[in-house]
């Protein structure tokens, strides 16, 4: 059953009963909010200013955007030098590109520096579509979870992507920030709570945990339903921050349920699954499935024709577990 | 009317011996690290610590500080014996510079020793970050000017192009560039390696003010800095021409000094030398 504490949409099994709306939309909403809050926020664009959403942004607080036309390595630089000062830049580009491009600049300006820059990677995952691989970016968790003092966040629907932009503003810590470009349901409400680093159980079971993050968390609440009707139940649980993981949620989880699936739409080296793996290897090891992309490139498609394509649906999910729980 | 009364001109003289000494102790002390560059370099880093800089070595988080951007931090050598010499910490500190536990790191890193700006080492990142303090701080209306020195090889790095088109957009004259025109870089010379020139006309056709100098002469980078700060309407560049092991004639003008730490002997030879400029100095200002 879902979890009430986590105050979920109504309806939720009914895709056409939810709003659509796209991550980055609620990046858009919350990088506004920020503004308003803490005049220090500022907003950096590197050419993608409208479909990264950072343009009401731009056009409510003009002196507080800058430009930096297409060059995500100066992106970088220079929203170090703005936190160094003392502000707290967003920077948006699509994840292909930043943190794509501008790694190294990340990994020294930011990251050794341990100033507060916000990197919102936009278009990641498979489901950006028709531009195909070299615009889907699948490897971002990685390069960003591996660097000391980076904070990383993959909200699952708009609603929350909101909320953890307001929450990166205030962090005062190097975060990176995941969105998608595609339209997903949203299923969490303002009154599901959001704290960084704090997972959230959004349906309980006791023969599998499905640790994910990111929209295709609602195709793990949908297999869940689906797989319940079986005889299997599954806890699902939200892990929107990826670094620092919640390991204690996801130990209490897998010490009932003893399997766990991971989910992402994103390599599985290196990803939250990988995440997952070194927690539970260490302090409490069970079998686990990788849902997600295993080692190649993505292609054009529809989003929903990729994710299936990918194993990555709710169907792939419910193969996963059923896979998963013959190896208890 | 000269910049620099010939008191204060034979003070930095006298000063920048003393750092090219402690340049060569800390390295024979670290026994790695660069020799040719921050020799190359302790001219001009005697007088932004010791006459132009706006700072206060028992305050260095002071707000209205200027702020120092060292973006080739592998010269950073020069930048620690001129902190050491202001007051910023002890001088006999030099000599733990590489070692571990050291706030000294071989590249210098911000969250190590107050004082530092930046965290740097791999080059052509130091400009974007010294135009986002000087962004925020117009901004801010904030009074304090930002200085970035950079290597002359470090313009092949793509990252600073994007940033001097940058500062150009922005006309960030609350910034000055400088840059340690040395001519070596670690496989040879700069304009074998990948041709550099002409940094004035691209500087200028980027919306800069360039200006040249000679990175030996006091007078003449004290007065060259002193034009950046008055131009309002654009960013300045000051392209000095230094020879890399400045004051050591066994290493000037040889790249191999590049990334070569003196040994025992040498070192002994060279802080002779330095010795014997130090009393031309007080020869030469009687």
């Amino acid at each position: 059953m879902f979890n009430p504490a986590a105050k979920l949409a109504t309806n939720l099994s009914d895709k056409s009963k939810l709003e659509s709306k796209a991550t980055r939309d609620g990046y858009g909403l919350g990088l506004i909010k920020a503004g308003e809050q803490d005049e220090r926020v500022m907003a950096l664009s590197a050419d993608l200013t409208e479909s990264t959403r950072a343009l009401a942004f731009a056009e409510k607080f003009p002196e507080r955007f800058i430009q930096v036309g297409i060059a995500e390595q100066n992106l970088v630089t220079i929203a170090s030098g703005l936190a160094n000062y003392g502000k707290i830049p967003f920077i948006s580009s699509y994840a292909a590109f930043s943190p794509g491009r501008n790694y190294e600049q990340i990994r020294t300006t930011v990251c050794i520096n341990n100033v507060p820059v916000k990197i919102a990677g936009h278009h990641a995952g498979i489901s950006v579509g028709p531009d195909g691989a070299t615009h889907q970016m699948l490897e971002d968790i990685a390069l960003m979870r591996a660097l000391p003092n980076m904070v990383v966040i993959v909200p699952c629907d708009a609603v929350e992507a909101e909320k953890a932009t307001l929450a990166a503003a205030g962090n005062n810590v190097p975060t990176y920030l995941r969105f998608s470009r595609e339209k997903s349901p949203v299923f969490t409400t303002a009154e599901t709570p959001f704290e960084i680093g704090r997972a959230l159980v959004l349906r309980r079971g006791k023969d599998v945990s499905l640790v994910g993050c990111g929209p295709l968390l609602y195709e793990a609440l949908l297999a869940a339903e689906e797989l319940s009707k079986a005889g299997i139940e599954c806890e699902v649980i939200n892990s929107h921050t990826v670094k620092p993981l919640d390991k204690n949620a996801i130990i209490e989880s897998v010490k009932k349920t003893k399997a766990v699936v991971s989910i992402e739409e994103h390599q599985i080296a290196g990803g939250l699954g990988s995440a997952i793996a070194e927690c539970l290897a260490e302090n409490y090891p069970v079998p686990q499935e990788f849902v997600g992309m295993k080692d190649r490139f993505g292609e054009s498609g529809t989003a929903a024709e990729l994710i299936e394509k990918f194993g990555l649906n709710s169907n792939g999910i419910k193969t996963a577990v059923k896979k998963v729980i013959t190896r208890k | 009317m000269p910049h620099l009364h010939d008191d204060k001109l034979k003070e930095l003289e006298l000063k920048a011996v003393q750092i090219r000494e402690s340049i060569i102790e800390m390295l024979l002390a670290a026994g790695s690290g660069h020799t040719a560059g921050p020799l190359g370099m302790a001219d001009i880093f005697t007088a932004l610590y010791f006459h132009i800089l706006k700072h206060d070595p028992a305050n260095p988080d002071w707000a209205e500080r200027d702020r120092l951007i060292l973006s080739n931090g592998h010269i950073v050598p020069v930048r620690y014996a001129a902190m050491a010499h202001a007051g910023y910490f002890p001088v006999d500190e030099l000599k733990t510079l590489r070692k571990l536990g050291s706030r000294l790191q071989g590249h210098p890193e911000r969250e190590r020793l107050p004082g530092l700006e930046t965290t740097s080492g791999p080059l052509g990142s130091g400009l974007g970050q010294a135009a986002g303090i000087a962004y925020a701080a117009r901004l801010d209306q904030a009074k304090f000017h930002t200085f970035c020195v950079m290597s002359d090889g470090e313009h092949e790095e793509g990252n600073l192009w994007e940033s001097i088109m940058f500062v150009g957009k922005y006309q960030l004259s609350n910034l000055t560039a400088i840059i340690d025109r040395n001519n070596i870089q670690i496989d040879g010379m700069t304009e074998k390696v990948m041709p550099l020139e002409s940094l004035h006309r691209k500087y200028g056709a980027f919306n800069w003010h360039v200006m040249e100098v000679d990175g030996h002469n006091m007078q003449e980078f004290c007065e060259a800095v002193d034009e950046a700060k008055a131009i309002y309407e654009r960013p300045t560049v000051i392209i000095a021409h230094t020879i890399p092991g400045k004051g050591i004639p066994e290493i000037e003008f040889d790249y191999k000094w590049h990334g070569m730490p003196p040994n025992q002997e040498q070192a002994k030879k060279f802080l002779h030398e330095l010795r014997t400029l130090q009393g031309k100095i007080e020869s030469e200002h009687q």
